[in-house]
């Protein structure tokens, strides 16, 4: 308990700086969103902060909209933001489209990531890079040896590689596959929806320990699940609970333990909130 | 939230700048447009012809001239015969060697990298300007082996039994009016011969150019393939742009012998003012393999639809067809297998992309005999239609005349989905970047059939070099 006191203190001092406030890496302000030509409201007023090399867990039940808040930070033109703001190194990014988004440094990890036939993984990782990083002195074999390491921690054989974009994939490799790719674009704030969905504990052992590797010091983390399960390889320096298009409780790693022993459903008596459950 | 920016959808069209440039419209010899008896007869004296290649060009006149245009298919109303010029002989002679031919014409094909492909990964290469071949030449090893490799009006003089055996033979002009078209005006095309268990390392590649306006090209292509052999046979051809009609209406008989293997691969890119009305058609022996690999990419209207007739024994064919739609362009393409013997088998991979307002119509005939016991087929028609614009239509005929054939068919017609451009996009490819790989990947199957320069062509064609950034 101490242990986690120490570490969240350091970190709220870190927004402090010779006595100057460091801006966010990314800010969401009373943020409000639909789909569009929809009237449902989906995020009803959000409010998140995530700094410079911070983890965040944001857990909540299923139906509660927190991949929409997700696809929301990443500009999916599915969705419409009808108030609020949010910003990326202090600047607003609600008039960027997705692919200018992911040159500023956003990446998300895809639930379902959709297949492209024809494409090879290596093809595609490549082009990618390319197009974030803006810069050709690294050189095509240096990418490879990169990607190829990259692989091998993630228990993905070489032959991955040179197979079509997610075609074909077992669960776990896709789940594998959008780890590599965080790991390759080297993002400075990575949304990993639902990461842990659908593996089985060694494949989740594997996913969480690339995750760990992967992260750089400064690199922030939105983690989106359901379950504590994975929060005990990937340790958050905040957790926030989400119910109904709102964060309704923020808290340390325990919050997420007393989660997962009593279920969503106490939060309901001692918030005063109705969850429904899909 | 930021509406993703509309594509410019100039980005995904084929980039035709590369094939549209003009020569001066020179010419040593030509007919006077329209066609009739004269004209017939003047071309078969140009050419110094037999009797029976004669009386071949009249009979097929007659059938041009009786029969009705085919009801399905492209509307050629306004294709007006008496318009084209049938036949315009270039200021070239039949060359074997580069240095040999006028240097506009040279720079003609050099533009096209035609020669330094011969150079790198081609076994021999005929070049056709206008109505005749004016470059033709195989290695001399494999001309040693007995490989003839000739423009088709040399071999009608040098091998006048050998090509009589084989002239429409596969396809005869009652086929349809524009095989009888083709019959009375053809001219230029390959007779390439392949002797008995010869297997030429290389392909070999025929291009044609049309470079005067209102023109007709009608070359006519044969391969023989005798017994065990095997070639692959690459076809190219373009055109620059001109506001009047061009017809191309070319013809391809290929006779695939006992154990013998032929790979025929096209890609046409003819100007968007020209009629694309060709024939293929091959006849595959025992344990025979013949392979069509067929680009559609150019031509305001084109029907054409690679052919296979399976009559032996254990005979196989695939066909792999990539057809594209841009604006302005109504592309009747497809495929067709007839199986009449046992354990033939046939596998057709056709797909297509119509955009601005492009029309790709997939056209598909598969014929199982009631002999062909065993055989086995599987037939796909994809489309990806990638806008609103843009139409795509599947007719796959199949009829099977046996209970024991193994019968697969699927067809999809869809668009791209919205959902995958924006996980690309995810990952810093712009909306334009995106959809330019998903199509690349779509094409992917049919590139890959092709030799690695050809593949780069194809995709430098179908312009993936798109901007790295919108807005």
């Amino acid at each position: 308990m101490v242990e986690f006191k120490s570490k969240i203190y350091k970190k709220q001092d870190s927004g402090l700086e010779g006595g100057k406030v460091m801006s966010a890496l990314l800010e969401i302000q009373d943020l409000k969103a639909k789909v569009r030509d929809e009237d449902v409201e989906i995020l009803k007023g959000v409010n998140l902060t995530i700094n410079k090399g911070e983890i965040h867990a944001l857990m909540g039940p299923n139906g509660s909209g927190k991949s929409t808040l997700a696809h929301v930070i990443m500009g999916n033109p599915k969705y419409q933001v009808t108030s609020g703001d949010i910003l990326f190194e202090g600047q607003s990014i609600l008039d960027l489209s997705t692919d200018e988004r992911a040159k500023l440094g956003l990446f998300m990890s895809f639930q379902t990531p959709e297949e492209v036939e024809g494409i090879k993984m290596r093809q595609f990782l490549i082009n990618s890079f390319r197009n974030i990083h803006k810069e050709d002195k690294i050189t095509l074999l240096e990418l490879n040896k990169v990607i190829s390491e990259l692989s091998q921690n993630l228990d993905l054989n070489g032959e991955f590689l040179e197979r079509y974009i997610n075609t074909g994939f077992s669960g776990g490799e896709k789940k594998k596959s959008e780890i590599l790719q965080m790991g390759f674009l080297k993002p400075k704030l990575s949304i990993l929806d639902e990461i842990d969905s659908g593996l089985d504990i060694d494949a989740l052992r594997i996913v969480a320990e690339n995750i760990n590797r992967v992260k750089t010091e400064d690199m922030g983390i939105l983690l989106i699940t359901h379950y504590q399960r994975i929060l005990n390889f990937v340790i958050p320096d905040f957790v926030h609970i989400y119910i109904d298009g709102k964060i309704v409780k923020t808290g340390s790693e325990e919050l997420a333990k007393e989660i997962e022993e009593n279920g969503y459903s106490t939060l309901e008596q001692e918030m005063g909130i109705t969850i429904s459950e899909e | 939230m930021a509406k993703n920016e509309n594509v410019n959808i100039e980005d995904l069209l084929v980039d035709q700048s590369k094939f549209d440039f003009r020569n001066p419209e020179t010419y040593a010899y030509k007919t006077i447009p329209g066609l009739n008896e004269k004209i017939v007869q003047e071309i078969s004296e140009q050419k110094e012809e037999p009797t029976w290649m004669r009386d071949l060009r009249l009979k097929s006149l007659h059938i041009f001239d009786t029969w009705r245009d085919p009801r399905f298919g492209v509307d050629v109303s306004d294709l007006d015969v008496s318009k084209i010029v049938a036949y315009i002989r270039p200021r070239a002679k039949k060359s074997t060697s580069w240095n040999d031919v006028p240097a506009e014409i040279k720079d003609t094909f050099d533009k096209l990298g035609i020669p330094e492909a011969e150079k790198k990964a081609l076994s021999g290469v005929g070049a056709q300007y206008d109505s005749e071949i004016v470059y033709q030449n195989i290695k001399k090893e494999l001309e040693n082996l007995g490989v003839i490799f000739l423009n088709m009006e040399s071999a009608v003089k040098e091998y006048p039994d050998l090509v009589k055996e084989y002239f429409m033979k596969a396809v005869a002009p009652t086929n349809h009016k524009y095989a009888a078209l083709h019959g009375a005006v053809w001219s230029g095309g390959t007779f390439l011969y392949i002797p008995k268990g010869v297997k030429v390392p290389l392909p070999l590649q025929a291009y044609f150019r049309m470079n005067n306006p209102g023109m007709g090209q009608m070359e006519h292509t044969i391969i023989v393939a005798d017994e065990g052999s095997e070639v692959a046979f690459i076809e190219g051809c373009s055109a620059p742009y001109y506001e009047i009609t061009n017809l191309h209406a070319g013809m391809v008989e290929i006779y695939v012998k006992k154990g013998a293997r032929v790979k025929y691969a096209t890609i046409q890119n003819w100007s968007k003012n020209t009629y694309n009305l060709n024939t293929k058609r091959a006849i595959v022996d025992e344990d025979g393999i013949m392979e069509w690999v067929s680009g559609s990419l150019g031509s305001h209207k084109t029907m054409i639809y690679p052919s296979s007739i399976l009559k032996g024994k254990g005979a196989k064919t695939e066909t792999k067809a990539i057809t594209y739609a841009g604006p302005n362009q109504h592309m009747d393409s497809g495929s067709k297998v007839f199986m009449f013997a046992p354990y033939t088998s046939a596998n057709v991979d056709a797909r297509s992309i119509s955009i601005g307002g492009g029309w790709a119509f997939y056209r598909g005939w598969l014929k199982i005999g009631e002999n062909a016991k065993g055989a086995k087929a599987s037939v796909s028609c994809q489309a990806l239609m990638l806008d609103n614009e843009s139409k795509s239509d599947t007719v796959p005929l199949i009829e099977v005349y046996t209970d024991e054939a193994d019968v697969g068919h699927e067809a999809r017609i869809g668009r791209i989905k919205e959902e995958q451009i924006y996980y690309l996009m995810s990952r810093g490819l712009s909306e334009a970047e995106a959809k330019a790989m998903v199509v690349r990947g779509f094409v992917e199957p049919f590139a890959k059939e092709l030799p690695l320069e050809y593949a780069i062509e194809l995709n430098r064609l179908i312009n993936l070099e798109v901007e790295s950034s919108i807005g």
